[in-house]
This record gives C-alpha cells, sequence and structure tokens, in this order.
C-alpha cells in the first residue's frame, strides 16, 4: 500500500507525472493547499499573473505557440469567474487547457460561503468538459483523464474544481496508466473510403479551392508539411481562415490569403466561383461564409474535421469526414501518389484567380502625413520577419490588418484570439507564449482600446524578465466599432472614442518597461529598430491614421461578391436585417 | 423586421450516459445554450449496477437542427450513445400520468366511466375526489386530461415519454 498524501500532493505529483512544466495562476483562501505544494518542490514553475483572466489568455498563449496544453490555478468564486473568458475563448478557439479552481470546503458547499460560486455549474457551457472531485481517492484519475481530454480529439479546456477539505485530506497516490475512457473516444482516423472519394474529386475538379483552418495548426506541425505537399502534388488554391494563418506559407504563390469578412477579394472570390471545396479543420464560421444562401453556390464540398458535431452545421456538405486533418492529409496525399494522378491542368482557374489578384485589394491609400496602420504592419513584418516572431493580437481592426499585412509562414506563430473575439487577450498571450518559446522574439499588435483591458499584466513581464514588445497601433478609437458605425449608423460614433488615454510612455516606464513613441511616417523603421534593439520588455505606443478603415470587407449578411475594397464604397446607414446581424 | 421560424419535426431521441452527478443539467444546459426545445424528458438509471442512466428527449426542430442536436449530445464526454428513435424506425412511446379529479355526483359517476374507457386505474378515492393513473401515448394522456377537465379535474402530473424501439435489439 503506498503511503498516504493530502489531496494538494497527489494534485501537484500528478501533474509533473504529465509533464506539466508551468503554471499560470493567482493564490487565494480555496487553493493555498495547492500553493503550499507547490512551494515545496521545484519541477513546475508558477507564473504570477495580476488577473486570472490573464492567467487563462497566458495558458492559451503558451498552448497556442508550442502544441502542449496550458495549465491554469485559480481561487474559488472570483478566481473561478475571472477566468471564465479565457476558459471560453479556449472552447471557442479549441485550445488545450486545463484549469484548476479552489472551492469552499465540500460541507460548504450550497451554503452561500464566502468567495463559493457555483463553478462546475458556470463553467459546463464553456468547457469541454468539468469535474467536481469530492474524494481525494478521484483526485488522480480525474486529472489525468482532465488531460487526456483536453488534449485529445478536439482540444478545448477543462476545469477541475476542488473543495478545500479534498486538498487537505489524505489518499494513496497511484499513478494511474493510459487512460481508455468508458464513453469518450475521438475519432482520429478517418474512414478511408470517404478519403478515397475526396481524392478522386479533387483530382476531377477544375476549380478546387483548400479551405484551411485551425484544426491543422491544432494536428501539429506535421498536417502543416502535409498541407503544403497536398497543395503541391495538386497545384490548388489554397486559403486560410484567421485561426488557421501560418499552416500554410503566406509567400507561396499558391496562398490566396485569408478569407472571409476581411479576408482578399482573390480568396473570397475563389470560393465563391469554385467547383470543388476541401475544407480542411475549419468549420464555416459566419464570419467566412458570409451570406448563408449565397456561399460558394456552384461548389461540392468535403468537409473534414475531427468533431463531427462541426460538419452540417452551418453549410450542408456533400462529403463529411470525421477524423484528425492530418491523419486525413497523410492520407489524401498517399492515395494521391498511389493512384499516380499527375498535377492537374488548372491554367484556366489560376488565370482568373491572377485577374482577382490584380485588384490588389489590400493596396491602402497613402497621401496623408499620417502613420496608416497598414504600414505600420508591413513594417514591423519587414523589419521581424526573418526571426520568424512569434505574433499576438488583441481584437479589432489592428488584428484584421495583422492578419491581412502580417505574412506567416510557419504554424503556432500567430496566436489570435478568433472565435470568442477577446479584447485583452494580446499581452497575457504573449507572456505565456514568451515564456513557453523564451528565445523567440514575441510581440503583441494591439489597440489602444483592447490594450487596457489587461494593460496590468505589464507587470507580470517585468517580473518574470520577460522581453515581450507591445505594438500598439493608437488611432484612439476603438477602431472597429467605429467603423461599424461608419458603415451601419450613419456615422454617429457612440461611445467608440477612446478618451482619457493614459500616457503609454511613461506608464510603461511605471512598470519597468521601455516606453517609446512613434509619430510620423518617418520616425516608423527607426523606432521599430529601437523597439528590437531595447533590452527586456518594450511597449511602443505608434500613432496611426485615426480615421482609417479596414478593408476589404464583406458586410455582416453579404454574400462574398458582395466585398467593400474601398472608403468611399461605405454606405451611410443600413437596413433592420442588416443591423440585427453581429 | 420580423423575425423567421422554420417548419419543426417531432423527434424522440434515446440518450445513455453515465450516471453522474450533474449529467442532467449538462444534458438540458445544452438544450437551453443552443436554443433547441425540449417537449419532454425523463431519466433513470436502467443497469443492474446503476452506473447507466437512459434519457429519453422529445425535441423539435428542422431537420438539420435535429441532426445538430444528436452530434451535439454525442459530443458530451458523459454519453455513451444518442438513437434518434424516430429516425430508427417503429418503436413504442408511453407516458404516465396521475390525474386528480374532484366532485360529486355525475360528474364523479362520468369520470369513472371515462376513465374505464380509457384504462385509468383509480389509485386513491376519497368521497370527493379520485386519483386516476392512465397510462398511453401522450396523445392519448392528452385527450383523457381534456376529458378530465369537464368533469371536475383539480391536478395533473405527467411522468414525460419513455421510448423504445421493437424487435429484438438493444439500441
Amino acid at each position: 500500500m503506498p503511503r498516504e498524501r493530502s489531496g494538494a500532493d497527489i494534485l501537484v505529483q500528478s501533474l509533473q507525472d504529465l509533464g506539466v512544466e508551468v503554471i499560470f495562476g493567482y493564490p487565494g483562501g480555496a487553493v493555498l493547499p495547492i500553493y503550499d505544494a507547490l512551494f515545496q518542490q521545484s519541477k513546475i514553475r508558477h507564473i504570477l499573473v495580476r488577473h486570472e483572466q490573464a492567467a487563462t489568455h497566458a495558458a492559451e498563449g503558451y498552448a497556442r505557440s508550442t502544441g502542449k496544453p496550458g495549465v491554469v490555478l485559480v481561487t474559488s468564486g472570483p478566481g473561478a469567474t475571472n477566468a471564465v473568458t479565457g476558459i471560453t475563448d479556449a472552447l471557442m478557439d479549441s485550445i488545450p487547457m486545463v484549469v484548476i479552481t479552489g472551492q469552499v470546503p465540500t460541507t460548504l458547499i450550497g451554503t452561500d460561503a464566502f468567495q463559493e460560486a457555483d463553478t462546475v455549474g458556470i463553467t459546463r457551457h464553456c468547457t469541454k468538459h468539468n469535474y467536481l472531485v469530492k474524494q481525494p481517492e478521484r483526485l488522480a484519475a480525474t486529472v489525468h483523464e482532465a488531460f487526456h481530454i483536453a488534449t485529445s480529439g478536439r482540444p478545448g479546456p477543462v476545469v477541475i474544481d476542488i473543495p478545500k477539505d479534498v486538498q487537505v485530506a489524505t489518499a494513496p497516490y497511484v499513478r494511474p496508466g493510459p487512460i481508455q475512457h468508458r464513453t469518450y473516444r475521438p475519432r482520429v482516423k478517418a474512414e478511408q473510403s470517404l478519403v478515397e472519394t475526396a481524392v478522386d474529386m479533387l483530382a476531377a475538379a477544375e476549380r478546387p479551392i483548400l479551405y484551411t483552418g485551425g484544426g491543422i495548426i491544432n494536428s501539429g506541425p506535421a498536417a502543416s508539411q502535409l498541407l503544403r505537399e497536398l497543395a503541391r502534388i495538386t497545384g490548388a488554391p489554397v486559403t486560410s481562415t484567421l485561426m488557421g494563418l501560418g499552416a500554410f506559407p503566406a509567400s507561396d504563390g499558391q496562398f490566396l490569403g485569408m478569407l472571409g469578412m476581411h479576408g482578399t477579394y482573390e480568396a473570397n472570390l475563389a470560393m465563391n466561383r469554385a467547383d470543388l471545396i476541401l475544407c480542411l479543420g475549419a468549420r464555416f464560421d459566419d464570419r467566412v461564409t458570409g451570406r448563408l444562401d449565397a456561399f460558394s453556390p456552384k461548389s461540392r464540398k468535403i468537409h473534414v474535421d475531427i468533431d463531427r458535431s462541426s460538419i452540417n452545421k452551418n453549410v450542408r456538405v456533400d462529403l463529411p469526414i470525421v477524423g484528425d486533418v492530418g491523419h486525413v492529409l497523410e492520407d489524401m496525399v498517399r492515395i494521391w501518389k498511389a493512384r499516380q494522378h499527375g498535377r492537374p491542368e488548372l491554367g484556366r482557374w489560376w488565370a482568373e484567380i491572377e485577374q482577382w489578384r490584380a485588384r490588389q485589394c489590400l493596396a491602402f491609400p497613402e497621401d496623408g502625413p499620417e502613420i496608416m496602420p497598414q504600414r505600420a504592419i508591413r513594417a514591423l513584418h519587414a523589419a521581424t520577419h526573418r526571426l520568424n516572431p512569434i505574433i499576438t493580437t488583441e481584437v479589432g481592426q489592428h488584428q484584421m490588418w495583422a492578419a491581412q499585412h502580417f505574412g506567416f509562414e510557419a504554424p503556432n506563430k500567430w496566436l489570435t484570439s478568433g472565435g470568442l473575439g477577446t479584447m485583452g487577450y494580446g499581452l497575457p498571450a504573449a507572456i505565456g507564449a514568451q515564456i513557453g518559446n523564451p528565445n523567440a522574439l514575441v510581440i503583441d499588435i494591439a489597440g489602444e482600446a483592447s490594450i487596457q483591458m489587461n494593460i496590468q499584466e505589464l507587470a507580470t513581464a517585468t517580473q518574470y524578465r520577460l522581453p515581450v514588445k507591445v505594438f500598439i497601433l493608437n488611432n484612439e478609437y476603438m477602431g472597429m466599432v467605429r467603423q461599424w458605425q461608419d458603415l451601419t449608423y450613419g456615422g454617429r460614433y457612440a461611445e467608440s472614442y477612446s478618451e482619457s488615454l493614459p500616457d503609454f510612455v511613461r506608464l510603461a516606464e511605471a512598470y519597468g518597461w521601455t516606453g517609446l513613441r512613434i509619430e510620423r511616417p518617418a520616425e516608423l523603421e527607426d523606432g521599430i529598430a529601437a523597439m528590437l534593439s531595447a533590452p527586456g520588455p518594450v511597449l511602443v505606443d505608434c500613432r496611426v491614421a485615426k480615421l482609417a478603415n479596414c478593408f476589404p470587407m464583406i458586410p455582416s449578411g453579404a454574400a462574398h461578391t458582395d466585398m467593400l475594397l474601398q472608403a468611399n464604397e461605405v454606405s451611410g446607414e443600413m437596413d433592420d436585417e442588416a443591423k440585427a446581424l453581429v | 423586421m420580423r423575425l423567421k421560424e422554420e417548419a419543426r419535426e417531432r423527434h424522440t431521441l434515446s440518450v445513455t450516459v453515465d450516471n453522474e452527478a450533474g449529467i442532467l443539467a449538462r444534458i438540458a444546459g445544452l438544450f437551453s445554450a443552443r436554443g433547441y426545445n425540449i417537449e419532454s424528458l425523463t431519466v433513470a438509471d436502467v443497469t443492474a449496477d446503476e452506473s447507466i442512466s437512459r434519457i429519453t428527449i422529445v425535441t423539435s426542430g428542422a431537420a438539420h437542427t435535429i441532426e445538430q442536436i444528436i452530434a451535439q449530445l454525442d459530443r458530451l464526454v458523459p454519453v455513451h450513445a444518442v438513437t434518434d428513435l424516430t429516425e430508427l424506425g417503429p418503436h413504442v412511446e408511453r407516458e404516465l400520468a396521475l390525474v386528480k379529479v374532484a366532485g360529486t355526483g355525475d360528474h364523479r359517476i362520468e369520470a369513472l366511466r371515462l376513465a374505464d374507457v380509457y384504462r385509468a386505474r383509480v389509485v386513491d378515492a376519497t368521497t370527493s375526489s379520485f386519483v386516476f393513473e392512465v397510462t398511453g401515448g401522450s396523445d392519448k394522456i392528452d385527450t383523457f386530461i381534456s376529458l378530465m377537465r369537464e368533469v371536475g379535474l383539480v391536478e395533473v402530473a405527467r411522468t414525460g415519454v419513455v421510448a423504445i424501439a421493437r424487435g429484438r435489439d438493444a439500441v
């Protein structure tokens, strides 16, 4: 019989056995036993954030950039509720994460005790799965199972709620063996006959397009290589969702750029005119499809997804394939070669695509004295792309400009809140990415409004001497809100002006960062160089054109063919149908 | 602007799940979170060791919504299997209701007579009331209750639908 250990010890031992290297957390009354157990060991590093939401985003940044699950530790009540936004973010973007929350002792559950919240109730629908552990004997098995669920199949967040008395009570620790779950068995390998059909459809298509998403990143680096191989042997154009950027090199001639609401003209038109869409690890999100009844009307559609519920959710497809996209890509490449399909003749299709490309939809006017935000992103890319930087973003115009103008060449380098669209994501995510990649250049491309949502994390970077860079495109507006007000509400800027902004340079300095300001186009290159050469964390307040809007844009509820390419196409007011759409 | 509605069909689903704390909240919450309808939901453990519960859900929605409901249920970690009995073919659906009727004289006699026609059993009687137990498909129960309204209906308790496929095979 192994010796008995406290629940807190069992938890920490389980985390060690699972290979956890770092926990992002914040202590509190209901997790003190766990913090004490962490204090007395040295294998797991704890990163103290300044707000629990930031712990979850840091864990996401760590997970997205390393492929390993992110681990969070927070206390009961407000600790848990503050973590909910990041947990939901991880669910929407399929990020593997395990969140350990303290809970009041089992004897006090349900009594409205101090710092009690119904954490499993609150997080039931924003987790892949969650647990309330009431016996220390169940703890080890639960923790191991939680990691299995968070990291396998379609990844996602798992919450383990542990009452304080369970952390103190003792039980023997037995390291669980490999997990064979009774009910949870995600399908990894796809049915071969379906993959064969997909290959035949792809070989016969005259206007094919590969529509790729975050599933390829989640599947691992091999999937990105296989995607490149499939693109090479089929000659088909490739487009990507926001989440999938980097899976296919932006500099490759077959890459059409991002698709969807702020996607390129050529990507959206190619989707619209295609005769075959091969969807690989993407989910036909409303930001991608635009108006559903006008979405790619003439194409047959193949959807590869590890989550069966993503298939036929928004768009009916002709060939559903449930499986891990990496395995399916491997099978497709193998079958394609075995059947000795040559590279199909797609000359006419490419000729059409080149005409759309010639519109140069990402071009932007540059005649004023101000820095155009697109120019700032391009300058940042030019100065850093050889260093293979990891880029995080907040949410809004700057995020879309970064997606459009910063070319990503490799997976796990682009960390952005896609599904939930969480402002305040970028800085903590950059911190998590820097922890997971100590030698990488990590830059948070931010807006002046978003950055303030988790600005307190400047202190976390200072504490752990993390050389993260924050590059604020400061236009003094919640730019995307203002853009929609331009488009839909006759330019009535209700509450979208960033009033009473702090002096970001002095704020950075107060936190022990280097603060820099860039105000004129001529200062851009030198300013970025100064940011890169300064040791430690640097915040750049880059003043950009205040009223620039992000184009191309498919207005909400419009078809891919109804794209706005330039500001002068913007109408002032939209009808109620359009106003009701998000 | 007016909101649109889609044509709906009614489906009976059988869901087997691990019999664990919170599972009902997980299932019911999935329906409310994604805007699906629940017409009725019943649950009880059905294995000798009480480890597995069977949930019968009657839901309605457009065909693609029903397909989504099944896929979403199937995705929950503690769910073993989801069977669409309506899609599967012939199956038996039953519901039990306890119906309390109060009154005297002719109403009382009429209530007993109707109960006999509907094969409802008297499970409690006082000089001024009956409690009937009636079993059958939902339509039969609905009709019985509406008849009882005319003869002194006081209160109704219904179990919701339980269902099982015909033939020898398990779902």
